[in-house]
């Protein structure tokens, strides 16, 4: 028998550093997958929660007299075109073309920001106008699902970001592309957790 | 002989169109890497997934007798009518940490445990996917549960039932801190699981040894598949759960607020959406496990794997159809009752498949009745008695009768004792010689299972009748007037069920006795020692540290059988006739060892990012500095984690590779 070696990254690499998977996938894209599968089910929660209680809001500023459709459908659409830029990325990677890869990947934190800025914006003007997380059921189940939302495209900038870092020092530990691909793939779930909730909160009518 | 070799600095790599491998300088790393294999920092660092699964089972078994402890305190005070051996307030968070111990800190973990230790044996791998992550999991399990039971001591623990119904867990009902520390606790060890189940699905799916098709999957590694499928979808349910009821307590959100409107069902829904596959995800590996033992102690093949896999299987799905069975008395409708009274009668179909595979897997079998074996056989039928009345609850009359009363406690110790702890113990006893090279001695084994059984009927056998006599749940004390006279009287079989838990008790301890006697003077164990069918069995007592010296090459499921049998003509027709033994088998391993074996550096990062949890989650309930400080802990361990190669640099070594010198030898088995 001949070399056979067992490491993080890949599981497990025939002579040439060829993956050797049972099911030729490999062990990281299959993980970032199933926690994908994980994470719609957070959001599940969440969103149900938030259309049980969206109307219960007595007394108090409910989503009619609230949402800003204007503002929310360009941060949105912003969102969407981070998507795109995130293509890129990916693409730019598989050619092994770093300063292009670093250009895409900061122009996807970028486009994130702003959405996030958005929200930030958003929220602000909402508690100004009386809206906070305690004020009701509908507020609170409000702030929570697009809460977690913005949080997870916050952790999304910061992992482009630190990707930029270490791909611009080459300091990726593993296959470069691949890791391009898998915070790709964090980041289009995000945005079509986006699309859903864009949906159901903002363009339905309570 | 194999060799471990310390890790090439020669990056296995290069140029045209494979994937670049780049090593980082360990000049990112501010520590060296915890490189030893001997003494407590090679156990506090490791990846290795069966020391882990060791860690796992030994912090599961403390947490047992904690819960254990739990359960005697509540025995003690129902033993007489009037007791005050605890106070009201003290027995309501005994029977909620009772509870949570034993799920979440016991058979979870134990699974977790077992999981780790013989799905890669089983598979025929050298580790899991991910040995870091694994480590992760392990020390989230740990300091949640550590976190968890601190609330002892920092004002009261939680005190709502495992299920902690809202609005009853809101801070007006319950101001200690008891319910924050529970559902923070939960957080952490939800993390655990779901970790976990990442790993050892993708442990299973892609390592498994060539040759090992899915339906060459031992029972056990299936069994587990399926559980941590059902964890990977019911752990984010729950997890929002926790979310909300934090929110609500600890930063004034309304979700459970009835006043503004709540609706109190929300939280069952969310609840129990996680709860029922919860069940599952108890039972399911002790399942695995007496499917395991049974055909080895029979002498015969499981009758009809399939069978087993996809009824395994169609309970991981059904088991998602169920969850409103435990909200009967709840008011959802008459619809939804009908609904969830079927899909619960469904159910019962591939659980019967399996005890039914179980009994005609023994039927003609050449029986040894083992401790182990006595064990899987007591689980079928334990389980089956608690099958028998979970068939009752689904018919949803019925159940509106029994619901709060002693018949369902009664009911889920029959499946869960019955079930998933005589599944824990079969494994005890099975797979001791596997972990330890001793065998555990089978005299006192006959005593702890005979006591344990005798025990659990004592225990719970009576419950149904105190039960369907009225006696409430989570009841403090009964008055003596009210007990009743006869034979159905209220005192008496309160008096026999603390009696049996004592029972009970007594056959834990000498299975502590066991392992204590088997590790000062146990017997060494030989490599086979139950002629056994997986491939766990091919490699020495306890493993080495690589697993396998090769990968076996699977052509069939019970390989390692048919490894050391084969069917030979004689005059009277074909018979399986032994060609190997098991020593050849090992023999055969060590002559063909693979000369470079790569295995995972042990790490800092996994202990060091779980322990950020637990300060975070004190930090929400005492002082925000320490949530930041945690969230600093976690963010740059987290840096720390995804900078550090899988396997440690030369320079990280003591003392540094010569010269240059690409392999050197670290240990030679």
């Amino acid at each position: 028998m001949s070399e056979a070696t067992l490491t993080e990254t890949p599981a497990a690499e025939d002579h040439g550093g060829h993956m050797v998977t049972s099911t030729g996938l490999s062990n990281n894209k299959l993980a970032m997958w199933l926690f994908l599968g994980s994470e719609c089910l957070l959001f599940g929660g969440l969103i149900s929660t938030y259309m049980l209680y969206r109307g219960r809001h007595t007394g108090t500023p409910g989503p009619a007299q609230l949402w800003d459709i204007p503002l929310t459908s360009v941060s949105s659409f912003v969102l969407l075109m981070s998507s795109l830029t995130m293509v890129l990325a990916v693409s730019a990677a598989k050619q092994r073309d770093d300063r292009l890869t670093c250009l895409w990947l900061s122009v996807t934190a970028l486009l994130g920001s702003t959405f996030v800025g958005a929200q930030v914006y958003e929220f602000t003007s909402f508690y100004h106008e009386g809206v906070g997380f305690t004020t009701s059921l509908f507020s609170s189940s409000f702030f929570t699902l697009t809460g977690f939302h913005g949080i997870h495209v916050t952790v999304g900038i910061i992992m482009l970001m630190s990707l930029v870092g270490i791909v611009s020092r080459s300091k990726v530990p593993g296959d470069k592309a691949e890791v391009v691909e898998l915070i790709g793939l964090y980041w289009h779930f995000v945005d079509i957790v986006w699309i859903v909730i864009f949906t159901l909160v903002y363009l339905i009518p309570a | 002989m194999a060799i471990i070799e310390r890790p090439s600095t020669v990056p296995a790599l290069v140029g045209g169109d494979l994937p670049q491998f780049v090593t980082p300088a360990s000049a990112y790393g501010v520590f060296r890497r915890p490189v030893t294999t001997t003494g407590w920092r090679s156990w506090l660092f490791t990846v290795d997934h069966k020391r882990l699964g060791l860690m796992y089972g030994a912090a599961a078994m403390f947490f047992f007798l904690v819960g254990g402890i739990e359960a005697l305190l509540i025995r003690t005070q129902l033993a007489a009518p009037d007791n005050t051996v605890l106070s009201a307030s003290l027995y309501n968070q005994m029977f909620t940490m009772h509870a949570t111990t034993m799920i979440f800190l016991f058979v979870m973990p134990m699974a977790a445990g077992w999981a780790n230790y013989f799905v890669p044996l089983q598979i025929g791998a050298r580790d899991v996917a991910f040995p870091r992550l694994n480590a992760f999991g392990f020390w989230c399990f740990l300091f949640g549960g550590i976190f968890l039971n601190t609330s002892w001591f920092l004002g009261g623990a939680a005190d709502g039932g495992w299920f902690m119904y809202q609005p009853n867990a809101n801070a007006l009902f319950s101001p200690t801190h008891g319910v924050d520390f529970w559902s923070l606790g939960l957080q952490i060890t939800g993390i655990a699981s779901l970790t976990g189940a990442l790993n050892l699905i993708v442990t299973i799916l892609n390592m498994r040894a060539p040759g090992m098709s899915l339906m060459k999957m031992p029972i056990f590694t299936w069994m587990i598949l399926v559980v941590q499928f059902l964890l990977v979808f019911a752990i984010p349910v729950i997890t929002v759960a926790l979310f909300l009821l934090m929110f609500q307590r600890n930063f004034g959100a309304q979700f459970f607020n009835v006043d503004a409107g709540a609706d109190p069902l929300l939280w069952q829904h969310l609840f129990w959406i996680f709860g029922h596959p919860e069940v599952y995800i108890l039972v399911l590996p002790s399942f695995g496990i007496v499917s395991e033992v049974l055909p080895v102690f029979s002498r015969k093949p499981l009758f009809g794997y399939k069978f087993v896999v996809f009824s395994g299987a169609a309970i991981g799905f059904v088991g998602w159809g169920v969850w409103a069975h435990h909200m009967f008395a709840s008011g959802l409708g008459p619809v939804s009752v009908a609904v969830f009274s079927v899909s619960t009668m469904l159910i019962a179909i591939p659980t019967g498949v399996k005890i039914v595979n179980w009994t005609l897997t023994m039927w003609g079998g050449k029986l040894r009745f083992t401790t182990a074996m006595m064990f899987a056989i007591g689980l079928i039928v334990e389980f089956t008695i608690g099958g028998l009345s979970g068939v009752t609850h689904s018919v949803s009359p019925s159940d509106t009768q029994q619901t709060d009363t002693y018949y369902i406690v009664a009911h889920f110790h029959y499946v869960l004792f019955g079930g998933a702890v005589f599944g824990i113990f079969a494994g005890f006893y099975y797979w001791w010689p596997k972990m330890f090279g001793k065998m555990l001695n089978e005299t006192l084994g006959k005593w702890n299972f005979w006591l344990m059984v005798i025990g659990m009927n004592l225990t719970f056998g009576p419950m149904h009748i105190l039960g369907l006599q009225g006696q409430p749940r989570r009841m403090v004390v009964y008055p003596a007037k009210l007990t009743g006279e006869g034979f159905f009287n209220l005192r008496f079989w309160n008096t026999v069920a603390s009696v049996g838990s004592y029972t009970l008790a007594i056959g834990i301890f000498l299975f502590l006795v066991n392992v204590w006697h088997t590790t000062r003077k146990g017997a060494k164990a030989p490599l086979d020692p139950w002629d056994a069918r997986s491939l766990e069995w091919l490699t020495d007592s306890p493993p080495k540290v690589h697993n396998f010296d090769v990968i076996p090459h699977v052509h069939a499921l019970d390989e390692y059988f048919h490894l050391k049998y084969e069917e030979v003509d004689t005059d009277a027709g074909p018979r399986l006739v032994k060609v190997r033994t098991a020593e050849e088998l090992h023999a055969e391993q060590e002559a063909n060892a693979d000369k470079h074996i790569h295995m995972p550096s042990p790490s800092y990062w996994p202990m060091v990012l779980a322990i950020a949890l637990p300060i975070m989650a004190y930090g929400i309930i005492y002082s925000r500095v320490l949530t930041v400080i945690g969230g600093a802990i976690l963010l740059m361990s987290m840096f720390a984690w995804s900078l550090e190669p899988s396997v440690a640099d030369e320079s990280d070594y003591d003392p540094p590779a010569q010269g240059g010198e690409p392999t050197k030898e670290l240990v030679s088995v």
